[in-house]
């Protein structure tokens, strides 16, 4: 059996795991945590947390308007947030960086503003099977009202895109594409920039889902030359209640405000308004101050460490896992293999529901996720009602892994399987 | 937590001794829990008195649910459908024996609610229906 301590990581882990300060408790008397559930949320970095906290202790007060030290203080760290994620997702311009709560209220956002005015009935959007309900349900909603047409890509048996039918439904001339770059359940990592470059032949405007992506390998807007990229601070090390849509130029400003509020405006008289312009026209009202300076220190603390290097420890980790998880008897693994995918497992064990297995994984300190993972219609596809997903970060090690095998094999002991 | 895990739970989840199809029933009705999929159907057979003659259910879900959905279907035979309105939350922690957490214990709990759904001839279930 191999063990934790012959695998190589470009990343200096003990340092990276004192700078989370959660990773040091015990979730119970004498049991550590495994945190395995990164793809759910990341934990944070003390880099993080003390960056917000210093907005509150010193410089708490709302944006844009104020004119006094906490007010400039306050407005200047905002937009440095701004400016740093520009550069993370190498973004042409911070004002293309509109601050949402997460990716679901990005999406929501294209959908609402950019599809109302853009989309009329009978219209098509392309989606995928490997959706999660946040690519979904915002379609489904935009479709009811105006009447479109949805079709989906399928998903192969291991997990892929089928490429074929995605160039099959591509014909049908959809005005959207909207996708996920990797999977958060079997976490497959889909080939973007080409799908983007077909998608635009074909005449679609491409919608890029980064909630996994973003987090974890370094995407560039322009080189994927994506339309819209949605993803949220909280699964990148940042905190909750801050995400991002980037959009063109040219799209966003041809889209009508989503919120209308404060600071989304630049003149108000009674029964009109003028809007303000990008990015301030899609944030109404005073934003998640503390949360945007929070994500702009986790952008911070994720470059210097590097994206590469993560992408490349969490491949050496899937792989690790992958390999320790093949050992065990009537076990199944969904999605592909380790050289298609990011560091998401999900597996179910025959005789024993996900709940069980996370619930007794958690006695050992092994934090998982069970369930449909937000994303029911693939559960229909693997004809599974629930699966027991491990997912890793920058900050997971092999031991973890092992501890996470050795946790199993108390599940096949306590149910007899 | 192999106190969580009782042998009973284990046992009925392996081996329940009410499941099936009851066909035709005089109630009958079926819920998800859109949490975790887990999924209850309940047939019941109920004399003119009022009293539960037959109770099977089906379904598909974790230990917790499934057992739970057994044991219960074993507490309501020959009990009268007034009886059967009045279980709470507590007799359904007091059968299974252990504590739960709010999330396991939606799981414990969604054969009560489709019984009471059922038994009360509801369109829907509500969670309200098994809130003490």
């Amino acid at each position: 059996m191999m063990t934790g301590q012959v695998q190589s990581t470009p990343l200096n882990l003990e340092k990276i795991r004192d700078d989370f300060p959660v990773l040091r408790r015990q979730v119970r008397p004498g049991v550590s945590l495994v945190y395995l559930d990164s793809t759910a949320t990341s934990q944070k970095p003390t880099m993080v947390i003390e960056a917000m906290d210093r907005y509150y202790r010193q410089s708490n007060a709302n944006i844009h308007r104020g004119i006094h030290v906490l007010a400039e203080e306050a407005t200047a760290a905002y937009e440095e947030a701004r400016e740093k994620v520009q550069k993370f997702i190498h973004a042409p311009s911070s004002r293309q960086v509109i601050f949402t709560r997460n990716t679901t209220e990005a999406i929501n956002l294209v959908a609402y503003s950019w599809g109302f005015s853009q989309l009329k009935s009978g219209d098509l959007i392309l989606l995928t099977e490997m959706e999660h309900h946040s690519n979904l349900v915002p379609w489904y909603l935009l479709a009811e009202r105006i009447g479109l047409r949805l079709e989906f890509v399928s998903v192969t048996e291991d997990g892929l895109l089928d490429q074929s039918d995605f160039e099959r439904k591509l014909e049908l001339k959809p005005k959207l594409f909207a996708f996920t770059h990797m999977s958060n359940v079997v976490g497959t990592i889909n080939p973007a920039k080409d799908m983007i470059a077909k998608a635009h032949q074909a005449g679609a405007v491409a919608l890029l889902d980064g909630a996994q992506s973003v987090p974890h390998f370094c995407v560039n807007v322009q080189e994927l030359d994506v339309d819209f990229l949605a993803f949220s601070g909280h699964k990148m090390c940042g905190p909750t209640g801050i995400g991002v849509l980037y959009g063109k130029k040219e799209l966003l400003e041809k889209m009508p405000p989503f919120l209308g509020g404060g600071d989304m405006i630049k003149r108000v008289t009674l029964g009109s308004f003028k809007p303000n312009e990008l990015p301030y026209k899609f944030e109404a009202g005073t934003p998640a101050i503390a949360e945007a300076i929070g994500l702009g220190a986790a952008v911070d603390y994720l470059s210097g460490i590097g994206m590469d290097a993560i992408a490349q420890h969490e491949h050496v980790l899937v792989r690790y896992a992958l390999e320790r998880l093949a050992e065990i008897p009537n076990l199944r693994v969904f999605g592909p293999s380790a050289d298609k995918k990011g560091g998401v497992i999900s597996f179910v064990m025959s005789g024993v529901h996900a709940h069980d297995v996370s619930q007794i994984l958690d006695q050992y300190g092994v934090a998982i996720r069970a369930g449909h993972h937000c994303a029911m219609p693939l559960h229909e596809k693997f004809q599974i009602p629930a699966t027991a997903r491990a997912s890793f970060y920058l900050y997971n090690t092999f031991e973890e892994i092992d501890r996470l095998v050795e946790a199993i094999y108390r599940v096949k002991d306590i149910f007899g399987v | 937590m192999d106190d969580f895990y009782r042998e009973l739970i284990i046992d009925r989840y392996k081996n329940p001794q009410y499941r099936g199809v009851l066909d035709p029933a005089d109630i009958r009705f079926e819920d998800d829990n859109p949490l975790c999929g887990d999924h209850i159907h309940i047939d019941l057979r109920v004399g003119e008195d009022g009293i539960v003659r037959e109770a099977l259910f089906e379904g598909k879900g974790c230990a917790i649910s499934q057992a739970s959905a057994d044991l219960l279907m074993e507490k309501i035979h020959g009990m009268h459908l007034d009886e059967v309105k009045k279980i709470s939350k507590q007799d359904i922690l007091d059968m299974l024996g252990i504590e739960l957490g709010p999330v396991r214990l939606k799981c414990a709990l969604l054969s009560l609610k489709v019984l009471k759904a059922g038994v009360y001839g509801l369109g829907e279930a509500s969670d309200d229906l098994v809130e003490d």
